[in-house]
Order: structure tokens, then C-alpha cells, then sequence
């Protein structure tokens, strides 16, 4: 209720679609226009409103996908039976106009403050944070060593193809349903010893952002620990198989 | 479908807590009033139904429960034993 608002509240922020690219057949990245945006660090996310005519508003959580100081960027999966995901990967024009409400997070986030080697463990759409984290490595000219495990079903899943080949990162992918003729690289679900293949050794004491489904995070945080990573040196957003 | 694929973290609910508190909390330490872990709001599994709830992720007592409607907030902490303010 506006008349009895709380300073300081964090109110819904009108957007609007100021651009587009198309990064896979289901994957889409918006380019927003915010007003008023705060600002954001890396790995944060946003909320997104949207409102039927008839009132009912739905509600999401998306990442965002630019470096911070980068303007705001979301990018997005279509979820087949999902209520926000269709419209912002399909319809929504550039002028467009919907709600979103943050920037949101304070764990999943890396500020580039701190030393020490950084691993990103993404599965499919579970990217989108780390996109952010290193594009900001890149944006602020850091020189920490940082790794990328991506796992994908199929090559043309691969959100970022190009860019990620630029970022001054190590990106090893793996093709889980999928793999093209010439391949040489993991055709498997992570597991310990990619892992172990893969991961800075434990003794450089490595921070880590895992993203992705439930599932997911839970067999690649379990096989860190199994490799002699502290759980506090972990940090994962897990993402919901439904609803988006 | 699995109760597995509806399980979100405590990364989701702070949304709706920066609305309503004005800043963000996920990043803020908890305490379990069931085991005693404690760890980050964000590392709580999260379900979101009419309402959320929140859980301690080792040993599942609900620790926060929170129903919006008509622009107010309810926000149940009996199941936490403390919270950290900064």
C-alpha cells in the first residue's frame, strides 16, 4: 500500500525490451531497459511480473546475464508448460513493457576482490550467472585463474558458444545427450572424475559456483567434497525444473 | 515429477524479502532451532507453493515460512533459532 510504504522499500521497476538475441532454438537473451536500475554484482539475480489483462500476474526469478555496469541483460530457457518462459523467449517485442524487482543475492556473487583460483561448474541454462561472473573477470581486467565446466546436452545447446571462446577463460564442455562426429571432448553427466580432471586441486583452496538443476548441483558439489573441498569454499543456486 | 525438480534454494525468496525489507538478506546467517546448523539464508531448500517454505538443508525442520498477500508479507521464523542482522 503506497500511503503506508516503508523507506527504503524495494519497489517493481517497469522494464522494457530494448533488444534481443536469439543464443540457441530455446534460449533467448533480453536486452532491458530499467530506470532507476540500482546497479548490480555479478551472479545476481531479478525477478520478472508479468500481469494478464485480467489481473493474474505471474512471477519468476531470472539471472542476469550481463557484467555488472553492463546494462541488464537476462537470458532466458522456454520451459514448454512454463506460465513466463514462452513469452519471454518467443513474443516479447522490443518496447514491450513488464515488472522486474531487484537486483536479488548476496551469496551467489563474485565481486573479482578476492585471490585464489575460481571454478564454474553450469548446467545448461545454469550458465546465465556465471556468464556474468566472467564477464566481469573480463570486463575488469582480473587475472585470476578462472575454469568453465559446462555441460550441455547437444553442441547447438550451448548458450554462448561464441563469446565464450573470447573470455580469457579455461571452458571445458561436456555433451550429455548428444555429441558431433569430430567429437573429442566428456560425453557424460559430470561426475568425480571429470571432476578430478577438471577442478583446481584442493590445496589452492578454489571458490566455487555451481549452477544448475537440483540434480545437478547436488552430484557436482558432492563430488567436490569427495575431492577434498570444503563445503564453504561451494557456492551453488539451484534452479527448479518447472515453472519458469 | 519428482518432489526433487520442485526444490529451489534460499537464493529464491529474496525477492520478496528485499521487497519487504528493503534490503537483501539471502547472504544473512541463519540458525536451525532443530540441529543447530547454521549457514547462509541462500542454502536453505526452498519449496514455493500458496506460500514458501524454507528448510534447514540438513536435517529439513521448516526454519521460515512467508505468505504475501495484498502487498504485506507474514513471515514465520519459529523453526530458527537466530538470524543475523547487518
Amino acid at each position: 500500500m503506497a500511503e503506508t510504504a516503508v523507506l527504503g522499500r524495494i519497489t517493481w521497476l517497469t522494464a522494457s525490451v530494448a533488444g534481443d538475441v536469439r543464443e540457441t532454438p530455446r534460449v533467448r537473451t533480453l536486452d532491458l531497459d530499467v530506470p532507476s536500475w540500482a546497479g548490480h554484482r555479478a551472479g545476481q539475480h531479478l525477478d520478472v511480473r508479468l500481469t494478464a489483462e485480467d489481473g493474474y500476474q505471474a512471477e519468476r526469478s531470472y539471472s542476469i546475464a550481463s557484467a555488472p555496469g553492463n546494462g541488464v541483460q537476462l537470458t532466458i530457457e522456454r520451459l514448454d508448460d512454463g506460465e513466463v518462459s514462452p513469452y519471454l523467449v518467443d513474443d516479447a517485442r522490443e518496447g514491450d513493457q513488464f515488472e522486474v524487482r531487484g537486483p536479488i543475492g548476496g551469496y551467489f556473487v563474485w565481486d573479482g576482490d578476492e585471490p585464489g583460483p575460481v571454478l564454474l561448474i553450469a548446467g545448461g541454462s545454469g550458465v546465465v550467472p556465471l556468464m556474468a561472473i566472467a564477464r566481469h573477470r573480463a570486463r575488469i581486467g582480473s587475472t585470476t585463474p578462472m575454469k568453465l565446466l559446462y555441460s550441455s546436452r547437444t553442441w547447438d545447446d550451448v548458450i554462448y558458444r561464441g563469446e565464450l571462446e573470447k573470455l580469457g577463460i579455461d571452458v571445458v564442455h561436456t555433451l550429455t545427450r548428444a555429441q558431433p562426429p569430430d567429437w573429442t571432448g566428456y560425453s557424460r553427466r559430470i561426475d568425480v572424475d571429470m571432476l578430478r580432471e577438471v577442478a583446481w586441486p584442493a590445496s589452492e583452496s578454489p571458490r566455487v559456483y555451481v549452477c544448475g538443476s537440483t540434480r545437478f548441483v547436488d552430484a557436482a558439489a558432492d563430488g567436490l567434497l569427495e575431492l577434498g573441498y570444503e563445503a564453504n569454499w561451494i557456492r551453488t543456486e539451484r534452479f527448479g525444473a518447472t515453472g519458469s | 515429477m519428482e518432489i526433487l525438480d520442485l526444490k529451489l534454494d534460499g537464493n529464491a525468496i529474496g525477492g520478496v524479502l528485499l521487497e519487504h525489507v528493503g534490503s537483501d538478506m539471502t547472504a544473512l546467517e541463519m540458525v536451525c532451532g532443530n540441529c543447530g546448523a547454521h549457514g547462509e539464508m541462500a542454502r536453505l531448500d526452498v519449496y514455493r507453493g500458496a506460500g514458501i517454505v524454507g528448510r534447514c538443508c540438513q536435517c529439513e525442520n521448516v526454519m521460515i515460512r512467508i505468505v504475501e498477500g495484498r502487498g504485506r508479507a507474514w513471515i514465520d521464523l519459529s523453526g530458527t533459532a537466530s538470524l543475523e542482522l547487518r
